[in-house]
């Protein structure tokens, strides 16, 4: 998983069928410090996220195929969560 | 997913099982300001409504394989998507997260 941060919205009309009525929202991946590390994503969106928001994103398949109930699933990478603070130690 | 720019097809008659029907395009990989990265690589098209010219979304690995319609073929980069429209917010890019922030205390010297 990932700290990201959306930048924007995608619109497809013609996609796979497990994309249906899928929010896509373009994600900015960042580094810990909360920099941009020049990484992004295409990613789907089930916790209401917009764009400016700092999101929790996952980038991997079988929990994304699990989180929207896909069997078989094509999408890897998925909000799930909207982050609100971040303590770094040493 | 990622953003890919369909360049040219791929023709190829004799294929593993499973992929008969299963179109093949030359697509180059994008960055989110839709500049091209790295090589061209060969996508399946999982929308069958693809061609060269089109920007597109493309997701890999094994989830590229789930797109298709036999799920166990070998792909490993597949077309999911055609884009319509991409809306960013630039101004976005220079702002701090929204998230709070807090960083470890600096060493004093």
């Amino acid at each position: 998983m990932y700290i990201g941060k959306v930048i924007g919205t995608v619109v497809s009309t013609i996609k796979i069928s497990h994309l249906d009525g899928r929010k896509l929202l373009l994600v900015d991946q960042l580094d810990l410090l909360g920099n941009e590390t020049g990484a992004y994503d295409i990613a789907v969106d089930v916790v209401q996220a917009g764009p400016g928001d700092t999101v929790l994103v996952i980038d991997e398949g079988n929990g994304a195929r699990q989180i929207l109930q896909l069997d078989p699933g094509a999408i890897r990478a998925v909000i799930v969560g909207v982050v609100d603070e971040v303590a770094l130690s040493t | 997913m990622k953003f890919a720019r369909v360049h040219g097809t791929v023709v190829a008659t004799r294929k593993y099982e499973g992929l008969e029907g299963v179109k093949f395009l030359v697509v180059q990989p994008l960055d989110e300001g839709l500049k091209p990265i790295g090589h061209s690589q060969i996508a399946a098209d999982a929308t069958a409504q693809a061609g060269p010219g089109e920007l597109v979304f493309v997701v890999g690995s094994r989830e590229a394989a789930q797109a298709m319609p036999v799920i166990f073929v070998p792909v490993d980069l597949a077309i999911t998507g055609i884009v319509d429209e991409v809306d960013v917010d630039h101004g976005l890019r220079r702002t701090q997260p929204t998230a709070i922030w807090h960083l470890p205390p600096e060493d004093e010297d």
